[in-house]
């Protein structure tokens, strides 16, 4: 019960022995896992010293591979090597559709609508394939950091929707990983970024990786990070200038359209060469097989390159414009501009943000590893390490979220670039006579028609007493959490009728999916999650039994009545002997038992702390 | 004794008031901040992000359930407080609300002949825009004449509270909110356009 230790600074209970927690950047390309160490954020490395994973998963019969092994084999064996496939989290076959042609694997339509990939070692989802990635890189920080991870902050790129985001923290679960928070990439960077430079004011992110375009304004202050606005693309990034510089090289080169996958796959990998190469050099020589032995040579220039990928650094920078105008921001007032992402190292990229900018962006920090560093610095932080830290993020959502109303339109409850966590209603109403339910759908993205947004889920609230159209008060609630992960609920205020959802969209993974698969994988045997949960349940009672007891001595007299204080002290009893002797779920039922009992303590004690804050305030500007 | 009973400061449709928690302040008091239309942005930021600081969900990571859903709620609410005082025409409509007044959404509108004639003046502006020379310069120079008729009105609005006029600042608040709408309008067309360009 943390909340019960706020702001009393000479109240602190023991010193809590270090927590292990490390961050960790998904990345289309390439994922990376950091943690803070005697005070440092640094990323970590594999035995072989290497600190990028290459986010590519090889099935076989035989097993899985993920990694630098993984990525050898992608040419060799194409459809059973999953590369990029942070492109197709949270996406549902219908969407994959639209990516078709850039995806080179067989898809499988799944149970509702889930969609598979068909591979030698099984059918897998894109969470389970993220999964796989996320697992190395807890094994990986494991070995180093010597002993279970109590949690990780997993980046996500800022405009990822919720489906994608819901898609992120599913993979996690079921790599073992306890999710303290999903984080926006371009924010993570800015923590790296203000706590390394000690910078206050306006800067801009700019964050261009393999797969995903995240533009984030965000306004420095005191160890305070607010986001203002955020904008981008979850689906442009390096990838799409391979695809340029591969269909270039493919109509140089007089390849037909419609070769082979292996192909096809070694193709995209000369075109990626092509374009690092000519990060550093003015031209660079090509050469291709075209068909069978037939092989094409040639040469493609920096110029040619930049003509190709000319549109897509448009769409970055029109994205730019955009997030400006949400923050109310001028571009002048931006007083740094932080490169981010392997794909801001194209000099083309470099030069028309300094143009967009009027000024040259900052580049000094290595655009690989700063967005996992700023993770594991907000995982330090949230895992309690850090008790007097300052540090805080405000941020916001991508994307407006709403819900469709009568002849496909859509009415936005929460406009795109609010801060989170939020909470909002709009009340609707029924237009028929009689009607006794409600079919409400979900939504999110910017346009006035439903078909062109993300559909995140569809309920119905029933129990509608029937009365004349127009006469029903349905108050529908949208609440964000600090994730941006919604939930969404809807009652009728004069029958009380209620229904609510959280946002699961059909392409992640049913809770209980996770659960099986968690069982089922090797790792976890039975007995190991079984003593797993114990020990996290009886590690949990005592931080609540600390927690409770601090809070009593300080403002038990003040705040609870007679009655009030021996409810409380009979459920910790209870509790007291749950850990002694009970099972997981004994132990666990006690602690709710402590809270329940607990719970108009702990909110007078907010509501005492808030007073004290601003009170605090006060005080001060009288000195 | 602070009772931890439902809300009851939850006059004003929109935002959503935590239930368990004993918020009868307003806004303002929440904030420390006098009940006024003119408002200290610096205290305004100060207060926001001191009460962040205790509520944000983030400083309850290692709790239990229970709180952090009370401080997801707490800074919700917060979030609210903060994004209603800091827009002119938020902050307007809501001091009138802590003085009774109601708005309907659905029925309320201006009826100044005058002023709908030059909305229509307005939007047919903004219409025109992308058939001009220079599109976006016209939307910003468009952008700039209706901030500036904005706040002329926020203006005159501080003037009929302060004299407790309270249907004139009812009607200027409406008028304000037609300069909001243009104002989006404006914006949307301005996206409209550069993704047309690329
Ligand atoms: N020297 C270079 N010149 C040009 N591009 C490069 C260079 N080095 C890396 N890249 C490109 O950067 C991209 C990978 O960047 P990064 O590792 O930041 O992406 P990611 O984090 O995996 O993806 P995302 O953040 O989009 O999920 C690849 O497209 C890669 O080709
Ligand atoms: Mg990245």
């Amino acid at each position: 019960m943390a909340l019960l230790q706020i702001s009393e600074p000479g109240m602190s209970t023991n010193p809590h022995e270090h927590r292990l927690a490390v961050g960790i950047d998904l990345g289309t390309t390439n994922s990376l896992v950091a943690s803070v160490r005697s005070g440092m954020a640094e990323t970590l490395p594999d035995a072989e010293g290497r600190h990028l994973l290459p986010s590519v998963v090889h099935y076989s019969a035989d097993g899985v591979t993920v990694g630098h092994e993984a990525k050898r084999r992608a040419a060799l064996d194409p459809l059973n090597t999953i590369a990029s496939v942070k492109r197709l989290m949270g996406r549902g076959v219908e969407d994959l559709k639209t990516l078709n042609g850039h995806i080179p694997y067989e898809f499988v339509a799944g149970e509702g609508g889930v969609p598979r990939i068909r591979t030698a070692g099984g059918d897998v989802t894109p969470v389970q394939v993220s999964a796989e990635i996320l697992k190395v890189l807890r094994e990986r920080a494991e070995a180093s950091l010597g002993g279970e991870l109590s949690g990780a902050v997993i980046t996500v790129p800022a405009y990822f929707d919720d489906a994608q985001r819901q898609a992120t923290k599913d993979a996690a679960t079921l790599a073992g990983l306890n999710v303290f928070r999903l984080l926006n990439e371009p924010t993570a960077a800015a923590i790296a970024y203000g706590l390394d430079k000690g910078q206050e004011g306006v800067i801009a992110v700019y964050d261009l990786g393999g797969g995903t375009f995240d533009i984030s304004i965000l306004r420095l202050s005191k160890g305070v990070f607010q986001v203002l606005a955020t904008g981008g693309d979850s689906a442009l990034g390096g990838d799409d200038f391979d695809r340029a510089i591969a269909e270039w090289i493919m109509q140089e080169a007089g390849m037909a359209g419609e070769s082979d996958h292996q192909r096809m796959r070694k193709l995209m990998m000369d075109a990626c060469a092509a374009k690092e190469a000519l990060s550093d050099s003015d031209e660079t020589e090509l050469s291709i097989q075209v068909a069978g032995d037939q092989v094409w040579n040639g040469c493609i220039t920096c110029e040619q390159m930049n003509c190709l990928i000319e549109p897509l650094i448009n769409k970055t920078l029109a994205a730019c414009r955009r997030a400006l105008r949400d923050a109310g921001v001028e571009r002048d007032e931006v007083i740094d501009v932080v490169m981010v992402g392997g794909s801001t190292r194209v000099p083309h990229v470099r030069q028309r943000v300094a143009e967009f900018f009027g000024r040259e962006p900052r580049v000094d920090i290595d655009p690989d590893r700063v967005v996992a560093v700023g993770a594991a610095l907000q995982a330090d932080v949230l895992a309690g390490n850090k008790p007097d830290e300052e540090m805080l993020l405000l941020d916001v959502i991508p994307l407006s979220l709403g819900i469709e109303t009568m002849g496909g339109l859509v009415e936005h409850i929460i406009p795109r670039n609010t801060t989170i966590p939020v909470a909002r209603a709009q009340e609707f109403t029924t237009f028929k006579d009689g009607q006794t339910a409600m079919a409400l759908h979900v939504v999110q993205g910017e346009r006035d028609v439903v078909d062109y947004n993300r559909s995140l889920a569809r309920f119905t609230l029933r129990g509608i007493p029937p009365m004349v159209a127009g006469a029903a008060r349905i108050r529908v609630t949208f609440q964000v959490d600090a994730d941006g992960l919604l939930n969404v609920s809807a009652r009728e205020e004069l029958s009380g009728a209620h229904a609510s959802i959280e946002v699961k969209p059909s392409y992640g993974l049913t809770d209980s999916e996770i659960e099986t698969m968690l069982r089922d994988s090797m790792s976890h045997a039975r007995e190991d999650m079984e003593a797993r949960r114990l020990r996290e349940q009886q590690v949990e009672a005592d931080r609540v039994i600390e927690a409770l007891d601090a809070a009593l001595a300080a403002d038990g007299e003040a705040l609870l009545e007679a009655a009030e204080r021996q409810a409380i002290d009979a459920a910790r009893e209870r509790l007291v002997a749950a850990r002694a002797d009970g099972d997981a779920e004994t132990i666990k039922r006690a602690i709710q038992g402590v809270e329940k009992a607990g719970e108009a303590f702990v909110a007078r004690r907010m509501n005492q702390s808030i007073r004290k804050a601003m009170a605090g305030h006060r005080v001060e500007e009288f000195e | 004794m602070a009772a931890a009973r439902a809300s009851t400061s939850e006059a004003h449709g929109a935002p959503v008031i935590p239930v368990n928690l004993d918020f009868s302040q307003n806004h303002f008091e929440l904030m420390g901040l006098p009940v006024s239309f003119a408002l200290d942005r610096a205290a305004l930021e100060d207060a926001y992000r001191r009460l962040q600081g205790q509520l944000h969900p983030d400083r309850f990571a290692q709790s239990g359930d229970q709180e952090r859903r009370l401080a997801v709620q707490g800074a919700a609410w917060v979030n609210e407080a903060y994004a209603t005082l800091k827009d002119d025409t938020r902050r307007a409509r809501y001091l009138l609300t802590l003085k009774g007044v109601e708005f309907n959404d659905e029925r309320d509108t201006a009826s100044d002949p005058a002023f709908l004639m030059e909305q229509m003046e307005l939007r047919e502006a903004l219409e025109e825009a992308p058939e001009a020379a220079d599109p976006l310069g016209r939307l910003d120079a468009l952008s700039g004449d209706i901030a500036a008729r904005r706040s002329a009105l926020s203006a005159q609005f501080a003037e009929a509270l302060d004299a407790d006029r309270v249907d004139e600042a009812k009607t200027l608040v409406l008028k304000m909110r037609f300069y909001d709408k243009l104002r989006d309008e404006a914006r949307r067309t301005a996206e409209r356009l550069e993704d047309e360009l690329l």
